[in-house]
């Protein structure tokens, strides 16, 4: 019968989509808006460094060391080897974000095919999968990290395959429990029942309802993962010098905090503002997807 | 209730089994040769061949793996390459100084938490929940070393109030009880308290606003029962979850404290770990993360059997 009404009407009656109530929910959300904008401009401050900065983030000044903000020019100072601070403070905002953005990204891929695969099959593979995630559950973030990164050796490398194992197993388990809600709903075993193929369910009807609670879990993990990286390479692990890197900044910067303490504390600033933003933004992603509320 | 308790206990057993597995296999993720990164680079020949065989590294990997565990088990978790010393007494004293820094930071930040996640329930979307709120975020969204490195800024550079880094008269003779020592702790434990009282309070805030907004909590209101007196019974029925969180977050602490430690320079796990990194000493590291990763295991063990003892609902099940 429906196919015979126009479809303007249909749509008049259909209620607005999932996506466009949390986009408009969004839309009055001025605090995470601004500082969705702040991050954004950090992106783009980052991939565009040299247009930003006028200085070579790695040309060292042996006579314009630990300058304060303002000297000859340098807009935030110099570090300990007379390099500029607010180039390598862009350019150190590139491995920080990154850092930040690929562990998640890929512990989300790994972690979420895992756990969808456990919740929808169950029986064995979910048993076998989800205590192998029990027994990485058992460490805490930062030694597991630690002692991988820690064990491999320095290295972007090294520290992008600590973090994406730190976060696997989170991200396993939410999607785990809530696939295995979905399963024992109705429409899955109506779907079962026609004849579609698992692959056709979990694509059509599990992931639906499975992606939007990971994606804000996931999203929250993302500030969790600019500190743990910026952490490693402060103990030396992780990205390695020359390269600037904000966690790297800080430890080499943490020998002259005694002369210079402004221009000392700015890195960790700058890993404190991205991280809070990416929470702010979590925050209020978590608070427009809650339907309830 | 006592099913689930002994259920939970034996879980412990495959978990410790996973993480020991898990260490063991760090050696093996190491670059190189495993048993190279177990030997000092100015070992002769015959050392070599002799440490292989006593290691068991000329022999198949699950072999291995089982006479790992049963040194192990025996205490016996390896000799630090660096000082010489086993692995098990490096850690055990390391671990005392690493636990009592956890457990003043977790007391500090759960009181803290507490009392401000009552404030912000209370008031629920007027200005004061919002501080808090934000005071929260904060507090996850720092990285602690920062902080402490602020802290000795502030504290110890410019204002001379507090030591900067250190343990006062060593770990050995270190009183908690003597002020000229245990001043050496207050920037350290501060520093640790910053990211459980943002956990904390984001928790406690959230449990007392799902509990004030139950049914039997408008049965309470309707009744004319005081603010007071309604607060008291949310609490009562948040206070087991929150604690949970916290349980948590103390062996997140002890774990995690390589950071803080490594500022501070804090004779604790977690500075013995930051030295086994700088030193490449893999036999340490290895036994230093297994000990503290089966401490772990353990406190979430204490967590969920007390969490279950504190909330009747969780007995009836």
């Amino acid at each position: 019968m429906s196919a015979a009404l126009p479809s303007a009407a249909l749509r008049a009656v259909a209620p607005p989509g999932y996506l466009h109530a949390i986009a408009r929910r969004l839309r009055h959300d001025y605090v995470t808006l601004s500082f969705a904008a702040l991050l954004v401009l950090t992106v783009l401050a980052a991939c565009c460094a040299p247009l930003v900065a006028h200085y070579d983030p790695y040309a060292t000044g042996l006579l314009g060391r630990l300058k304060p903000p303002g000297w000859q020019g340098h807009l935030l100072g110099t570090d300990d080897l007379g390099r500029d601070m607010f180039a390598r403070l862009l350019y150190g905002a590139r491995m920080s974000l990154a850092m930040g953005v690929a562990p998640v990204a890929l512990a989300l891929a790994i972690g979420g095919t895992l756990g969808v695969l456990a919740g929808f099959y169950g029986g064995a593979l979910n048993m076998a999968i989800m205590r192998t995630m029990d027994v990485f559950y058992a460490f805490p973030s930062v030694l597991l990290a630690v002692a991988i990164s820690g064990t491999i050796g320095g290295g972007v490398a090294s520290g992008l395959l600590a973090l994406t194992l730190v976060f696997i197993p989170s991200l396993c388990r939410i999607a785990e429990t809530a696939t295995s809600q979905v399963r024992a709903l109705d429409f899955v075993e109506a779907a079962q029942a026609t004849g579609a193929s698992s692959l056709s369910v979990i694509v059509a009807h599990v992931l639906g309802n499975v992606l939007p609670a990971l994606f804000v879990f996931a999203s929250s993990l993302i500030s969790v993962s600019v500190l743990l990286a910026a952490g490693l390479s402060f103990l030396g692990l992780g990205v390695q010098p020359p390269t600037p890197d904000w966690g790297q900044m800080l430890a080499g910067l943490r020998q002259a905090i005694y002369l210079q303490p402004l221009v000392c504390a700015l890195p960790g600033l700058a890993i404190c503002i991205v991280s809070f933003s990416f929470n702010m933004v979590s925050d209020g992603l978590r608070h427009a997807m809650d339907i309830r509320a | 209730m006592w099913i689930y308790i002994a259920k939970r206990v034996l879980y412990t057993i495959p978990i410790s089994l996973g993480v020991s597995l898990v260490c063991f296999c760090l050696v093996y993720l190491a670059p190189g040769d495993p048993a190279a990164s177990l030997i000092p680079p100015d070992a002769s020949a015959a050392d070599i061949a002799t440490i292989r065989q006593l290691y068991g590294f000329d022999q198949p990997v699950p072999v291995q793996f089982a006479k790992w565990l049963w040194r192990a088990l025996h205490g016996d978790f390896g000799t630090s390459l660096q000082t010489g010393r086993p692995v098990l007494v490096e850690v055990s004293g390391a671990l005392a100084n690493t636990a009592s820094l956890a457990a003043g930071a977790a007391l500090i930040a759960f009181v803290l938490a507490v009392l401000a996640g009552m404030l912000a329930a209370w008031h629920r979307g007027r200005f004061l929940e919002r501080a808090v709120t934000a005071v929260s975020t904060l507090g996850i969204s720092m990285p602690s070393y920062w902080l402490g490195i602020v802290l000795i800024i502030v504290f110890a550079v410019k204002l001379r109030w507090l030591p900067a880094t250190g343990m006062g008269s060593g770990a050995a003779t270190f009183s908690w009880l003597d002020w000229h020592d245990a001043r050496f702790a207050v920037l350290p434990m501060l520093t640790m308290a910053l990211l459980p009282l943002g956990v904390v309070m984001r928790s406690t805030r959230a449990a007392l606003a799902d509990t004030l907004a139950q049914d039997y909590m408008q049965v309470l209101r309707a009744k004319g029962l005081a603010p007071h007196a309604l607060m008291r019974h949310a609490l009562r029925n948040a206070l087991p979850q929150v604690l949970a969180v916290m349980g948590l977050q103390l062996g997140y602490l002890t774990g995690g404290s390589i950071l803080i430690e490594t500022i501070f320079t804090w004779p604790g796990t977690g500075f013995l770990l930051s030295k086994a990194i700088l030193t490449r000493d893999v036999p340490l590291l290895q036994g230093t993360v297994l000990i503290l990763a089966l401490t772990f295991v353990f406190i979430n063990l204490a967590v969920d059997v007390l969490q279950t003892c504190a909330d009747p609902r969780l007995q009836r099940q």
